[in-house]
C-alpha cells in the first residue's frame, strides 16, 4: 500500500529523514513512535503531499507520489496526479484545523461535495451518520468554536472519514486535548480501527493506545528507524537501548 | 458674523437632498469598486506568474504614491481622449475606486496571509480543488479578518469624496461652496456640510471599533 524507498528529506541544512525505507501493507495499522523532532510528522506530511521529498520515492498503491509517467518518461507530478493519490489518503491533525467559517455539518460535507461531486443531500445524510458514529449527532448545526477540543477532534475525524480514504494518517491527535477528553477520542479511534480495513499510520505518545490499535510499531530516532516490530515485543522487550530510553522517558512523563 | 438661521433653514433641504445624494453615491460607488477591485488585485498579486503579479504590483505602488487629486484629473481629462464618455460623478467613482483599491488590496493581502497554514493543509488533505480552497475556506476567513480595516477605508473614502468637486462633481461640500459664493458667506453652508460628515463619521468609527473588537481574536 505504502512504500518509502531511500527517502531523504532536508529542510535547508537540516536532514530530517535519512534514506528511509519501510512499507505498510493494505489494512495494516502502524504506529510511529520516537522522540520529538525525529521526523514522524514529516513522514505523514510527505504522504499527504504537504511536503516534497528531497530524494528517494514514495509509492502509494504502486503509484509514485512525486513523479508520474508521461509516455515512457518520468516527469514531476502535476496537480491532477497529486489529487488522484490524495483521494486515497485522509489526515487528522493535532490542532483539528476545522474550518471556522462553516458549521459542523458543512465542515464534513464540503470536501465530498466539492471534490468528489457527491450531491449535497447525499453528503449530508452521510455526514449525519458519521456524526452519529462519533457521538455528536446533535451538534450538526453547531459552530466549531462552540465545541470542546475533544468534540472538535471527533468532527475532524468524521470529516476525514467522509472522503472514504483507504489510508488514514493520525498525527498526535490527542496531544492538544485536555486530559479528561483524551480517552473518548481514543475509544472512538479504537472502534474505527477495529471496524474496517482502513490502513492506519498513527503518531502517538500514548503507548497503551498504540498497543491497542496497531499491528506494528516503528521506533524512530534522528530520521531513521531503529526498531520495527509488533507492539508486544517493542513495548515489553525492546531490542535497542534507544527504544528503552525513549519508553522510559515517556513513562516518566 | 452672526449665524443666520433663516438662511440655514433655506439651504438645508437642498444640501441634504441633492448634495447628500451625490456624496453618498460617490462614497458607496467608490467603496464597492475599491472593495471588489482590491480583492482581485490581491489575488493577481499572488499569481505565480511574475508577468501578472509584477505589473499589477507596480501599478498599485504607483497609484499609492501619487495624490488622489492628480489621479482624478488624469481620469477626467484623459479618458475622454480615448473615447470614453462618462458623467463627472461616474469618473469620480472610478477614480476613488481605483485609488482605494490600491489600499484595500493590501488589506486583503494581510487578511489572506493571516489565514493559518493549518487551514490550507486541512483543505489540501481533504483534496479540495485549489479554487474551492480559495472560495470556501481562505477568502471567507480573509475577508472577515479584513472587515474592520475595510470599514476604516469606507470612512476615509467618505471623507475624501469632496475632492471630486475638482472635476465638477457637486457633492455636499461643492454645493455648500456654490451656495456660499452666491452670498459671499460660507459659515452656514460649510458648517452644515461639516456637521453632516461628523454625524456620519463618528458613529461609523465607533461601529468599526466594535467590529474590530468582535472579530479581533
Ligand atoms: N517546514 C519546516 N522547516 C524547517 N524545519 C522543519 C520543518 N518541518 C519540520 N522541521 C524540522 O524537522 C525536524 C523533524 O520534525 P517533525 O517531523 O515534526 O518531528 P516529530 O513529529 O517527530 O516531532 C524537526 O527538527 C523540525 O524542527
Ligand atoms: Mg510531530
Amino acid at each position: 500500500m505504502i512504500r518509502f524507498d531511500k527517502v531523504v528529506k532536508r529542510f535547508g541544512d537540516l536532514t530530517v529523514l535519512r534514506e528511509l525505507d519501510f512499507h505498510v501493507r493494505p489494512g495494516e495499522r502502524v504506529t510511529l513512535i520516537g522522540p520529538s523532532g525525529s521526523g514522524k510528522t514529516t513522514i505523514l506530511r510527505l504522504l499527504m503531499t504537504l511536503e516534497r521529498v528531497t530524494s528517494g520515492t514514495i509509492d502509494v498503491d504502486g503509484q509514485c507520489l512525486s513523479h508520474m509517467k508521461r509516455g515512457d518518461r518520468l516527469v514531476p507530478a502535476d496537480e491532477r496526479h497529486l489529487r488522484r493519490i490524495r483521494k486515497k489518503i485522509g489526515m487528522v491533525f493535532q490542532q483539528f484545523n476545522l474550518f471556522p467559517n462553516m458549521n459542523v455539518l458543512r465542515n464534513i460535507t464540503e470536501a465530498p461535495v466539492r471534490s468528489l461531486g457527491v450531491p449535497r443531500e447525499q453528503a449530508e445524510e452521510k455526514a449525519r451518520e458519521l456524526l452519529e458514529m462519533v457521538g455528536l449527532a446533535d451538534k450538526a448545526l453547531e459552530h466549531p468554536s462552540r465545541l470542546s477540543g475533544g468534540q472538535q477532534q471527533r468532527v475532524a475525524i468524521a470529516r476525514a472519514l467522509a472522503m472514504e480514504p483507504e489510508v488514514l494518517l493520525l498525527d498526535e491527535v490527542t496531544s492538544a486535548l485536555d486530559p479528561e477528553l483524551v480517552s473518548g477520542v481514543q475509544d472512538l479511534l479504537r472502534d474505527i480501527a477495529h471496524r474496517g480495513d482502513l490502513t492506519l499510520l498513527c503518531v502517538t505518545h500514548e503507548m497503551r493506545f498504540a498497543k491497542d490499535i496497531s499491528h506494528r510499531v516503528l521506533m524512530f530516532d534522528q530520521g531513521r528507524i531503529v526498531e520495527d516490530g509488533p507492539p508486544e515485543q517493542i513495548f515489553s522487550e525492546p531490542a535497542h537501548q534507544r527504544t528503552r530510553e525513549f519508553l522510559q522517558a515517556v513513562l516518566d512523563a | 458674523m452672526i449665524w443666520d438661521w433663516d438662511w440655514t433653514r433655506e439651504i438645508l433641504p437642498e444640501l441634504l437632498t441633492q448634495g447628500l445624494l451625490v456624496t453618498v453615491q460617490a462614497t458607496l460607488g467608490g467603496a464597492v469598486l475599491a472593495f471588489v477591485l482590491g480583492l482581485f488585485v490581491a489575488l493577481l498579486r499572488r499569481s505565480r506568474n511574475p508577468f501578472v503579479s509584477r505589473p499589477v504590483g507596480a501599478v498599485m505602488e504607483f497609484i499609492r504614491s501619487t495624490p488622489l487629486l492628480v489621479q482624478l484629473f488624469v481620469v477626467y481629462y484623459v479618458l475622454p481622449d480615448f473615447g470614453v464618455k462618462m458623467t463627472a460623478l461616474m469618473t469620480g467613482i472610478i477614480g476613488l475606486g481605483l485609488h482605494y483599491a490600491s489600499y484595500t488590496s493590501e488589506v486583503y493581502r494581510a487578511g489572506i496571509d493571516g489565514v493559518p497554514k493549518g487551514q490550507w493543509e486541512a483543505a489540501i488533505a481533504l483534496n479540495l480543488p485549489r479554487h474551492w480552497i480559495w472560495i470556501s475556506v481562505v477568502l471567507p476567513q480573509a475577508v472577515r479578518r479584513s472587515l474592520p480595516a475595510l470599514g476604516n477605508y469606507l470612512i476615509a473614502i467618505f471623507k475624501e469624496s469632496p475632492q471630486l468637486s475638482i472635476i465638477t462633481v457637486v457633492d455636499v461640500v461643492g454645493l455648500a461652496r456654490e451656495l456660499g459664493s452666491e452670498r459671499f458667506r460660507y459659515l452656514e453652508p460649510m458648517t452644515v456640510a461639516g456637521l453632516f460628515f461628523l454625524l456620519v463619521a463618528i458613529p461609523a468609527s465607533i461601529f468599526v471599533r466594535r467590529l474590530e473588537r468582535r472579530l479581533g481574536n
